[in-house]
């Protein structure tokens, strides 16, 4: 049993440290021009917070926990939705090259 | 919904993350990873609720959905109304919220676990409550200067190093208390110091380097996502939370660097360089300011100008003003190009964002790099709100809050045009000593009403 218990300790303390590596990874050769969107797009990654959140709020017994746990899901939520809404949004803006030319044609 | 297959499930999830981040560094495929990562994070929270309890329906199953429902209802139409110019501080609005969550989780989970935690789970809970704490706190001053609700100038207070000090002592000490007694009040004093720390910690940094603040924390909340994790032992948050921790931690650095700055020096610099604010003698000199027609001369007889944008014409609305000029002066056969400072705009990426908008074509936006060493072929550059990242003094005035930050070396050009609104120094309230030089035009005035004039002139030329 103990065995079992530090062997799931080794697992997740191996999950992370491999996570470090993959995150410094996949973006230490960004443009400078996607700072922006990729800081947003990881912002509304972090939001996933909201599985604790429910978690939580399952278990919750006392009406301090429930309330808790509640916030915890509402603040989560509007990380999470509102972060990869806004962070869509931006990049609508980095449309294809035909498209741009199409809409400034019509402008005209 | 058996554990293995839950874990599974969250692994999936987590290779979305992997990919939503690896899409979201190159241009083509930003939106695609974007959608991505919407989808894992989708995955992920329809998951949870057939395997929280056995497959049961959760408790307070009804009260989550409202939840969720709510947070929605906020979420998205702040997201969709929001100004391009306003993003930066909602940003830092959702991951400070995502941080004030963390911390929630681990306390809640804390509470229900009472006596039966484990020393390493306790560990785990306080990290996140301190950090989660000062991401909430240290987010919303952020917000609050970049709104420009409270002077963006760095607040410096009597003794203030000395008060952050023995705040991030209390907040070690109250956390350690925590760790060695458990109990529900020294978690709380635990929590508020932490809250307090995040204020003091942001106050005094300057408002131009807010948005380095906003990656820092944003990676502070994704170690507080990871630790909870931890507490919570779900595979999927270590994974999601550390990605964000790790890629936050680089795009802080790669963001500093952009601008010059050290991260250390960002975060103290206000503390050990007292702020040396404008001389006072230099306000009084002349400058020489003319109007629109003069301006719409000089770009009329040029055979290259360089446009280079800042907050103010984002201020202003004038992209779309700006983009009318530049395609005038293009049928003159005027060769035109957008000079973009990385940090240009509120945040790296933020003015491509904004000049994107009004469909200025992508070709004509050129980085800092390739574009200054054109300047001295350059006959006009055409400064439109900007300020900060064209001033000599980053370069010629060691201890200056922006030296050593990269700038636009618009000086090298004949002529120089700046449209402000006043003399009123830059975001980060230096004095630009460009201002005053013999080839400098200035014209007062909002900026899409000097362009359009502009634009006008030219057209009667």
């Amino acid at each position: 049993m103990v065995n079992e218990l530090m062997s799931n300790e080794i697992a997740l303390l191996a999950i992370f440290l491999l996570s470090i590596f993959v995150g410094f990874e996949v973006v230490s050769k960004v443009s400078t021009t996607l700072h922006t969107p990729l800081m947003s797009g990881a912002n509304a990654i972090h939001g996933v917070i909201l599985v604790g959140a429910i978690v939580v709020a399952d278990h919750a017994k006392t009406t301090l926990e429930i309330s808790l746990a509640i916030t915890a899901v509402i603040l989560a939520t509007i990380n999470m939705v509102g972060g990869f809404v806004v962070t869509d949004r931006m990049l609508q803006m980095f449309k294809g090259k035909a498209k741009q030319n199409k809409v400034k044609g019509e402008d005209k | 919904m058996s554990r293995n297959l839950y874990d599974l499930i969250g692994l999936i999830a987590g290779i979305c993350f992997i990919l939503a981040l690896k899409g979201l560094s190159s241009p083509k495929s930003a939106r695609k990873g974007n959608l991505i990562g919407a989808l894992g994070a989708t995955i992920a929270t329809v998951i949870v609720f057939f395997y929280a309890n056995d497959g049961k329906a959760l408790n307070n199953q009804t009260l989550i959905l409202a939840a969720i429902g709510f947070g929605v209802l906020v979420g998205v139409p702040a997201a969709r109304k929001v100004q391009m110019t306003q993003m930066p501080q909602l940003v830092a609005l959702f991951n400070g919220v995502g941080g004030g969550a963390a911390a929630l989780v681990a306390i809640v989970e804390y509470l229900k676990l009472g006596d039966g935690a484990t020393v390493s789970v306790v560990v785990a809970t306080v990290f996140t409550v301190i950090v989660g704490c000062v991401s909430f706190s240290g987010s919303i001053i952020t917000f609050l200067k970049l709104q420009e609700l409270m002077t963006t100038r760095p607040v410096v207070f009597p003794f203030g190093r000395q008060i952050i000090a023995l705040t991030l002592i209390g907040v070690l000490i109250s956390g350690g208390w925590v760790i060695a007694s458990g109990g529900t009040t020294p978690l709380l004093i635990n929590g508020l110091l932490s809250l307090i720390f995040g204020v003091l910690f942001v106050l005094p940094v300057g408002g131009a380097d807010v948005p380095i603040v906003i990656s820092l924390l944003n990676a502070f909340t994704g170690l507080t996502v990871a630790a909870s994790g931890y507490v919570l032992q779900t595979t999927l948050l270590i994974i999601a939370g550390t990605l964000v921790g790790a890629s936050g931690t680089i795009l802080t650095k790669l963001m500093a660097e952009a601008m010059g700055r050290s991260i250390f020096g960002t975060l103290f610099g206000a503390f050990t360089a007292k702020a040396q604010q404008s001389s006072g003698a230099a306000d009084t000199r002349p400058v020489k300011s003319g109007s629109a027609d003069d301006v719409a001369i000089l770009l009329n007889y040029a055979q290259r100008v360089v446009i280079v944008p800042g907050f103010g014409l984002a201020v202003a609305q004038a992209q779309h003003t700006v983009r009318e000029l530049a395609d005038l002066l293009s049928v003159k056969g005027v060769e035109v190009a957008y000079g973009i400072h990385p940090v240009a705009g509120r945040m790296p990426g933020h003015m491509n964002v904004l000049l994107a908008e009004a469909n200025v074509p992508y070709e004509q936006l050129v980085e800092m790099e390739e574009i200054n060493p054109t300047f001295p072929q350059t006959d006009v550059v055409l400064v439109v709100g900007a300020n900060d990242v064209v001033n000599p003094a980053a370069k010629t005035t060691p201890g200056c809050p922006i030296y050593g930050m990269p700038i636009l070396d618009v000086s090298l050009a004949a002529n120089v045009i700046f449209l402000k609104r006043s003399m009123r120094p830059g975001f980060a309230g230096i004095e630009n000593e460009l201002l005053y030089e013999a080839k400098t035009t200035l014209l007062f005035g909002d900026a899409k009403d000097s362009l359009t004039k502009v634009v006008s002139a030219l057209k009667a030329l």
